[in-house]
């Protein structure tokens, strides 16, 4: 067990690619993080120089109380998990999970206990004596996870280990990850560019864009606070609404809706609502075209347009909806105000409930 | 279901003729022969007395001399010495054959190993220049690599038979292609797992090639087999010959008045074919199994 510390760890790849830049944060002991981002963010790359897999071309990367940017992958106490499973196709299913253990000249017979503790915790026992390829994507799955618990690392690193799963399976390998790593209790990093993933099994996010660190943060915080327009449209299915807002006076004023609002930006700001904040109401301030309704059973989305944006509503309750114009109203205590040149956010506050107008605050009753 | 077995016997009882394929097996058939005809007449030859033979060529008729000729053809020794039976010829084209192989396919994966895996400077480079070797057969560099083979004292050894023809473009360039067929994870695995590059190569990489070696096998096997010149040049001794040499040294032996020993020529050169057929047929499933199963 151990924790993880990238002090301004930064990858420049040989054809001068900086695929990662300068990258500095901790994971505590036990924790599982998850890396996210859309692709050729520099997830893999992040990770194989933690794996020692990629030489790490400035900072320094410690494992527990080690650095261990010289150190061979062997010698980092880690273990790993391929999204193509990576298994030697050769070697059977107890030959693959003990490869590592005989490298380490483990006595045979511990090999085989452990071995077999290993198959007994991933159901693996009856297919010890199988090749890999006469096993299911599950299954194979599965030995890549018990190669990697046998020899009790200090830390797990996941690369995708799910995406050549269908959704069926994925879910269901997605908890016993996560069960698997609670009940280890080992570190674990795992890159994944699936947000639901992210959102379900992380204790906490790192939102990678372009080699850079967007964001930090618990998976709830990721959602309700995103620091960035990027965060904002890159967690959440469907991402949140950005819209063209305007600040007049410290009221934020958008098509019918107004808002007063503390922050210090004036002028043109983006306006960030969440889907599920939005709702039907036909008192409600603001006018929406709807263009189409999807029906995804438990819930609906209604997608439309407010003058020339466009935006999505996440409708739960049972209301028998059609397109056309439609009128909604808006859960005022989740706006996000972002800047619309930097796309950072900006810092708001609601004023004080006894001041605000009447309209916002019966809007946040709901 | 009523159908179906209607469906059945009716073509059953009406076996259509298919033009297209009384072609093909015509075709099949007349190829066939070609390659086996040649080789029955050998093996009659091989039955019948030299005198039989002398008189009347190939014939349909089964004679009775099959045991007599190949105890000649094996135990007694040609030549002068005496030292060349049959029996330390076959041993000497195994040896060749074999040696051959087996060095070329080390040494060929080896540097195939050593091309694709390791960050050498001017890996590329040295590869092409492997590459390049393949436009310079022995035939070509046959007199630098005598006198080299000599100057060592390596005439009539097995080595100097052998280790002059081992290195092999051929060998390295398929075995860098499957090489850098295998996946990139699986090296990684085998770092983290605590695999150095000696044990990746022992324990992943020999047995995955598995199918690739045999095929190697094959061709090399038979290609060193087959060597005529080089054994030629750095043989001299008589217990040193091969089977391909020896053939022909008993028709150069009696070109004089006697009679040829067509029959022991003959069993001789049966004896000859025998080995890489053999090669073949035991290594042809793997082989097979190697071209079309592709779980690496
Ligand atoms: N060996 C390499 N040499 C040069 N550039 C590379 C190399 N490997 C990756 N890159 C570049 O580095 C960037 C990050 O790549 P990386 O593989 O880390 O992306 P990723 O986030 O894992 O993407 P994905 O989700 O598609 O796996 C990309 O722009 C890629 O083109
Ligand atoms: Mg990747």
């Amino acid at each position: 067990m151990a924790q993880v510390t990238l002090d301004a760890v930064r990858k420049i790849y040989p054809n001068g690619v900086e695929a990662v830049t300068p990258a500095s944060f901790t994971i505590e002991d036990g924790e599982f993080v998850v890396l996210v981002g859309p692709s050729g963010c520099g997830k893999s790359t992040l990770l194989r120089m933690i794996a020692g897999l990629e030489e790490i071309s400035e900072g320094d990367l410690s494992i527990g109380d080690r650095i261990v940017n010289d150190l061979d992958p062997a010698d980092r106490d880690i273990a790993m998990v391929f999204q193509n499973y990576a298994l030697y196709p050769h070697m059977t299913v107890r030959k693959n999970i003990g490869y590592g253990l005989k490298n380490r000249k483990t006595p045979k017979d511990v090999i085989e206990a452990k071995v077999q503790e290993a198959a007994a915790i991933l159901n693996l026992t009856e297919y010890l004596d199988r090749k890999p390829a006469q096993l299911s994507g599950g299954q194979r799955q599965r030995v890549a996870m018990g190669r990697a618990i046998v020899r009790d690392p200090a830390l797990f690193l996941f690369d995708e280990p799910l995406s050549n799963l269908d959704a069926k399976l994925r879910n269901q390998m997605r908890i016993e990850i996560k069960a698997l790593q609670r009940r280890l209790g080992v570190t674990s990093i795992y890159v994944t560019h699936d947000q639901v993933e992210a959102m379900t099994m992380a204790d906490r996010i790192i939102v990678l864009n372009g080699g850079k660190i967007e964001q930090i943060g618990t998976p709830s915080e990721i959602y309700h606070d995103p620091a960035s327009t990027f965060v904002a449209s890159f967690m959440g299915a469907p991402p949140m609404n950005l819209l063209a807002a305007e600040m007049i006076d410290r009221v934020l004023v958008f098509a019918g809706l107004s808002v007063p609002i503390w922050t210090t930006a004036r002028g043109p700001v983006q306006l960030g609502i969440r889907p599920e904040d939005l709702r039907l109401d036909p008192e409600g301030p603001l006018q929406m075209e709807v263009d189409l309704v999807e029906e995804l059973g438990a819930h609906r989305l209604l997608h439309g347009h407010i003058d020339d944006q466009r935006l999505t509503v996440h409708l739960s309750e049972d209301t028998p909806v059609q397109t056309g114009p439609m009128r909604l109203s808006c859960r005022v205590d989740n706006l996000c105000l972002f800047d619309p040149e930097t796309g950072r956010r900006l810092v708001t506050a609601l004023p004080d409930a006894a001041e605000s107008p009447v309209e916002a605050q019966s809007e946040t009753a709901w | 279901m009523a159908d179906i077995t209607s469906k059945f016997t009716r073509s059953r009882s009406l076996p259509r003729v298919k033009w297209s394929q009384v072609v093909d097996h015509a075709i099949l058939i007349a190829g066939a022969l070609f390659m086996i005809v040649p080789l029955l007449m050998v093996l009659q030859t091989t039955t019948t007395s030299d005198i039989e033979t002398m008189r009347h060529g190939p014939s349909l008729m089964i004679g009775t001399e099959l045991d007599d000729n190949f105890r000649k053809a094996m135990f007694e020794a040609s030549g002068f010495s005496g030292e060349n039976s049959g029996m330390s010829m076959l041993m000497n084209s195994l040896i060749l054959g074999i040696g051959f192989a087996v060095g070329k396919i080390v040494i060929g994966m080896m540097a195939a190993y050593a091309i694709v895996y390791f960050r050498l400077r001017f890996a590329t480079m040295a590869f092409w220049l492997i590459f390049t070797t393949l436009l310079l057969p022995l035939e070509v560099r046959i007199l630098p690599s005598y006198e080299i083979t000599q100057k060592l004292g390596l005439l009539n050894t097995y080595t100097g038979l052998i280790v002059p023809l081992i290195a092999s473009a051929t060998a390295t360039f398929f075995f860098r292609q499957f090489f850098r067929s295998v996946p990139e994870e699986l090296v990684e695995a085998a770092r983290i797992d605590g695999a150095g590059p000696v044990k990746f190569f022992i324990d992943v990489l020999v047995p995955l090639s598995q199918t690739m070696i045999a095929a190697m096998f094959i061709i090399m096997f038979v290609y060193g087999w087959n060597q005529y010149l080089w054994p030629t040049m750095v043989t001299t001794e008589e217990s040193m010959y091969t089977l391909v040499r020896g053939i022909k040294q008993i028709v150069q032996v009696l070109e004089g008045n006697e009679i040829p020993q067509y029959g022991r020529a003959n069993m001789l050169a049966i004896i000859a074919v025998i080995p890489p057929v053999a090669v073949v047929i035991f290594f042809q499933s793997w082989f097979v199994k190697g071209l079309t199963d592709s779980d690496k």
